[in-house]
């Protein structure tokens, strides 16, 4: 892109590191943000065999403090915080009074008073006017945004926990899967997680400009692989974690996108969208999303259609080459009766049939004990 | 980018062509796959078809986009690199070698003229980078 074209786009702190490493820019949900720097598939089979860093700076961070704050998290999401131990992160959902997925944030516990809302970069300011909209006078929280005065990281891969330990301490690759801490990093605070977006064991670091610099180079000098949103998509494709914006919106809603685990009706939180979400579930779903694997040769690319018997009866909500499988993969909202495992269709590619096969996810299955497969970042 | 080979001629659709005698090889440039990323999937014309100047021949498929071969040399293919069929990446690791895709017996020698030197595509190239 030329200095024009990014003049009105957002930049993390880390941009002219991207710049320098020969990373392609691209713009993204309002951010001037690295595409590719050696090649997607690359730095896709870095992240499955080895380690690679993405910047991840542009996803909201938002910090909700106070004695309420946890009150406050239960009205707003699904996933009720109440449950979740000081020290971890669980996924959740932001919904609309009818059920649709407003945003699906990553939440994590850091203490009793404390909770860190990472949701997607589209929605970063949504988020905190929906959030804020719902304090009721006289409630104790305070919400702090957090996007600008921080960088955020994702360290994923098999081998990132070597490399955690030896930039940043043992301590960290002893954390357990979704959980997270404070700890310090020369005079900076960390926030570290062992959560994130590729179905690899992995860390999500939050922390200043400063350290978060310091790390990235450091990670690149031990030959950590820099990755950008290309290899980003294709892996959490390959792990079958929905996307916001393409395989959830607000016109989709949990149980059909395959997230009910993440909507607590039963512990009393009167979350927004509970009274939809509970008709919704007694009715059952029409259509599920589904996970797509190609038989043919062809790429099956987000809203291509989807036939069966020569009807359209779906859209790819996210679909790409697997550098994995050496296939297509994709995912689409398929009537129920079509979204059976080993179900044959065919998705129109340009004119072309491509034969795909319905199957389990994820499409691909990390070794890994550590693989975090809901977890997102 | 390194200078384009001074034995073929380019198209602005950022093909080249190699011409011995009656036969031609065509491939696409070193700027078109740095452009395109990973290719994946190439779709070529079978032996025996004809094609024209400018005009479609196929398409090219990296994980992130598609996009339209056109011939820069008219002709009747003779032959189809399999090898690229079957490892796309060739046409990243080695596009202007072994990442050739057809061969084609020459229509019309004299439409060549229509096409760049390795010069002046790559100052064509320079001006189109987006990266």
């Amino acid at each position: 892109m030329s200095d024009l074209q990014t003049a009105t786009l957002r930049k993390t702190a880390l941009f002219d590191l991207h710049e320098r490493q020969g990373g392609r820019i691209v713009p993204f949900a309002g951010w001037a943000m690295p595409v590719q720097y050696r090649g997607i598939v690359d730095e896709h089979n870095a992240v499955r065999t080895g380690a690679g860093v993405f910047d991840v700076s542009h996803m909201g961070r938002l910090f909700v403090a106070g004695a309420d704050a946890e009150r406050l998290l239960r009205r707003a999401v699904t996933y009720n915080v109440a449950k979740m131990r000081e020290g971890s992160g669980h996924y959740a959902l932001l919904c609309n009074e009818a059920g649709g997925i407003i945003d699906d944030p990553y939440i994590y516990r850091l203490d009793a008073t404390r909770f860190l809302f990472v949701g997607n970069a589209s929605n970063a300011e949504r988020d905190l006017e929906l959030l804020r909209a719902l304090v009721q006078p006289g409630m104790d929280v305070e919400l702090l945004d957090r996007q600008e005065q921080t960088v955020m990281l994702a360290v994923q891969g098999p081998a990132a926990g070597g490399y955690m330990a030896r930039i940043i301490g043992p301590e960290v690759a002893a954390l357990p899967k979704r959980a997270c801490t404070e700890l310090p990093y020369m005079q900076y605070k960390l926030f570290v997680s062992r959560t994130g977006y590729t179905g690899e064991d992995g860390f999500e670091i939050a922390t200043s400009p400063e350290a978060g610099r310091a790390i990235w180079r450091q990670l690149l000098a031990e030959g950590v692989e820099p990755c950008g949103l290309g290899a980003r998509d294709t892996l959490r494709l390959e792990a079958a974690l929905p996307l916001w914006g393409n395989d959830i919106d607000e016109t989709t809603d949990p149980y059909e996108a395959g997230l009910g685990w993440v909507v607590s009706l039963d512990d009393g939180a009167d979350f927004v969208g509970r009274d939809a979400l509970v008709r919704l579930k007694a009715r059952g779903v029409a259509r599920k999303l589904a996970h797509l694997k190609a038989i043919d040769r062809g790429v099956i690319r987000d809203h291509f259609p989807v036939m069966h018997d020569g009807e359209a009866v779906a859209s790819v909500t996210s679909g790409s080459f697997s550098p994995t499988l050496g296939v297509s993969i994709a995912m689409a909202y398929l009537p129920v009766a079509l979204a059976a495992e080993g179900t044959e269709l065919a998705v129109d590619v340009r004119g072309k049939r491509v034969r795909v096969v319905v199957v389990p996810r994820p499409f691909v299955k990390s070794d890994n004990k550590q693989q975090t497969a809901d977890s997102k970042g | 980018m390194a200078a384009s080979p001074a034995d073929r001629k380019y198209s602005k659709e950022h093909e080249w062509v190699l011409v011995d005698g009656e036969a031609a090889t065509i491939g696409i440039t070193d700027f078109a796959q740095d452009q395109l990323g990973d290719v994946v999937y190439v779709d070529l014309p079978e032996p025996g078809a004809t094609v024209t100047q400018f005009e479609k021949m196929g398409e090219i498929e990296s994980v992130k986009a598609v996009s339209d071969l056109f011939t820069p040399a008219s002709g009747e293919v003779t032959e189809v690199n399999q090898k690229v069929v079957e490892k796309p990446e060739l046409v990243n690791s080695d596009p202007h070698g072994d990442g050739w895709l057809i061969k084609v017996k020459l229509g019309d020698a004299a439409e060549l003229d229509k096409l760049l030197t390795a010069g002046e595509y790559d100052e064509f190239a320079s001006g189109q980078g987006a990266g």
